[in-house]
């Protein structure tokens, strides 16, 4: 039977995530080590776990409210206003989704009609551009560049402004550069989005795993940008909490309702263990000061000087992240492109990378490497890839 | 402590071996900053040795290992440190703890057959003057110690590739 007349066109032209060919690659090789990871190493912190385990016990097993459990949203509020300075309300402002994932959907699936343009910073995480398509609204690329640090830049996004431009999606931290936006960049960018009245999507998701002497300025903390933003946030990064699939969206409680609707029929709710988990994550954390959290960054951030120091002493150029969990070398110096270091490196060296072009055309020429990955592993790694670099340069 | 000092004790407990460079890299200071700290860490004591963990009922070695909560009278001239003193010194003994609660002293005390280890309790232990009770529990399992659980599985469930 041809099934070609029944599928969507629009769903069916939308290429596979270029992360899909490596990823049956790589789970064809044995014992690979594996830097294409997108996910923390470390385990949910057991009071976290245990705090659903409780739950089961105690049968808490029924739906929840569409928008999650009030006791999660009244801790989202307080998380919000007490690290970020953004105050929302539990009841009409915050909606608790599947993941971040599910919230961006939600948004583009709220705000785009036909013909709507979506702004999508590139390189970025790769579902962005596919979720704008799926909406019925038309993604264009915003490129960013190493010398700008991956920021969004004022010029370049009023370059790509159209009189169609609905919404810009603004992915910082952002992965898969790791570059991140500061106050006074957020600052630089805002007077553009009053001026041409759009909606940014922030997908804050690795807001709390930033380094050095920077800090995380959510969007809607920019003067008058609260109207204009939804805050996307999540427990996946900050708390290794990816599998539990718990992330939320704050924001003007007339768009909060309609991604509620989507929500709503579509999904009913997240599931109530992963908001149970995710609600003691938050209470615990306002309690101790975000120690799990904070002890997770320390241990990234000396992984992530590590694998910067070794992709420099490789000779290869490599912008220091500045947030989330990853770097983005350059491989231009093998003569390489990026899908063909990274098949050549999982098949000779047995080590997979990411090739960058699967964050987008302006990748080319990187590839990212996680550096949430054990010690010893993460070391044999850049060996490996050291002896890779000399055999091809 | 500094900073530094904390962040090189968190470094070298997971991992002693790790080369100076290594260390000065992931903490952000120089070799030869991170190399006096640690030399005053050691000079001070802190850092007492560099030793592996082992998991000896993965070897060939025979071994017993008990547990023994130690009540003692503290006399004139020898308060608890003394005491201890006297216990720790045996070669048998591997670690002894001042406790609160109702025994004064934990011992833990290694052997190779319960023939030795019982020898060593009635013949070395109980015998000290200071010494007013013993109650030995062996050790039949070991789960977890200094943080990490023995038969933890090391594979990585993550998917090998993810956006």
């Amino acid at each position: 039977m041809n099934y070609d007349k029944y599928l969507n066109p629009r769903i069916v032209a939308v290429p596979p995530s270029g992360i899909r060919r490596f990823f049956d690659l790589a789970a064809a090789m044995k014992d690979t080590i594996s830097l294409g990871v997108g996910e923390p190493d470390f385990r949910t912190p057991y009071h976290i776990r245990n705090a659903a385990i409780n739950s089961l016990v105690d049968g808490e097993t029924q739906y929840t409210a569409n928008r999650g459990l009030l006791e999660l949203r009244r801790e989202i509020s307080l998380y919000l206003s007490g690290r970020y300075n953004v105050s929302y309300d539990p009841e009409t402002q915050i909606l608790v989704t599947i993941g971040a994932s599910e919230a961006i959907d939600l948004a583009l699936r709220a705000l785009c009609s036909p013909g709507d343009e979506v702004l999508v910073p590139e390189p970025s995480y790769v579902s962005y551009s596919p979720g704008v398509v799926f909406a019925g609204g038309t993604p264009v690329g915003v490129e960013t560049l190493e010398k700008d640090e991956f920021r969004l830049t004022p010029e370049k996004l009023e370059a790509a402004i159209t009189p169609r431009t609905r919404a810009l999606i603004l992915p910082y931290p952002n992965n898969p550069t790791g570059g991140v936006m500061t106050r006074k960049d957020l600052e630089a960018i805002a007077p553009i989005i009053r001026r041409h009245d759009l909606l940014v999507i922030s997908d804050e998701i690795y807001s709390e795993l930033i380094y050095g002497d920077h800090t995380h300025t959510a969007f809607a903390a920019v003067e008058g940008m609260y109207e204009r933003t939804l805050t996307i946030n999540g427990f996946s990064k900050a708390f290794a909490m990816t599998g539990w699939r718990v992330g939320y969206a704050c924001g003007p409680a007339e768009i909060i309702s309609v991604m509620n609707k989507i929500h709503q029929y579509a999904i009913m709710c997240a599931p109530r263990q992963g908001q149970v988990a995710a609600a003691a994550a938050l209470k615990t954390g306002r309690e101790n000061g975000y120690e799990d959290v904070l002890r997770m960054r320390d241990s990234y951030d000396r992984r992530r000087r590590l694998m910067v120091d070794a992709f420099r002493s490789m000779g290869l150029h490599c912008f220091e992240p500045r947030g989330a969990f990853y770097v983005f070398p350059s491989i231009r110096k093998t003569g390489m492109t990026s899908e063909e270091f990274c098949a050549g490196l999982l098949k000779s060296k047995n080590v997979a990378a990411v090739p960058g072009t699967a964050f987008g055309p302006g990748g080319e020429g990187n590839i990212r490497c996680c550096y949430a990955t054990a010690l010893d592993k993460l070391n044999t790694a850049l060996d490996r890839i050291a002896e890779f670099v000399s055999e091809n340069s | 402590m500094t900073r530094l000092e904390m962040d090189l004790l968190d470094l070298l407990k997971e991992d002693c071996r790790l080369p100076l460079e290594k260390l000065a890299v992931m903490t952000g200071a120089s070799l030869e900053e991170v190399a006096s700290v640690i030399q005053g860490l050691e000079e001070r004591r802190v850092i007492l040795r560099y030793a592996p963990m082992i998991n000896w009922d993965l070897t060939d070695r025979e071994r017993v290992e008990a547990m023994i909560e130690v009540r003692v009278t503290p006399q004139r001239d020898m308060g608890f440190d003394a005491i201890a003193r006297r216990i720790y010194c045996f070669d048998e003994v591997k670690s002894v703890f001042l406790m609160s609660g109702s025994y004064d002293l934990l011992v833990l005390v290694e052997a190779r057959t319960l023939k030795e280890l019982a020898a060593f309790v009635s013949g070395k232990l109980s015998p000290l003057e200071a010494v007013t009770g013993t109650a030995t529990s062996f050790v039949l399992k070991r789960y977890k110690e200094e943080g990490v659980i023995f038969d933890d599985e090391k594979t990585d469930r993550r998917l090998v590739i993810s956006p």
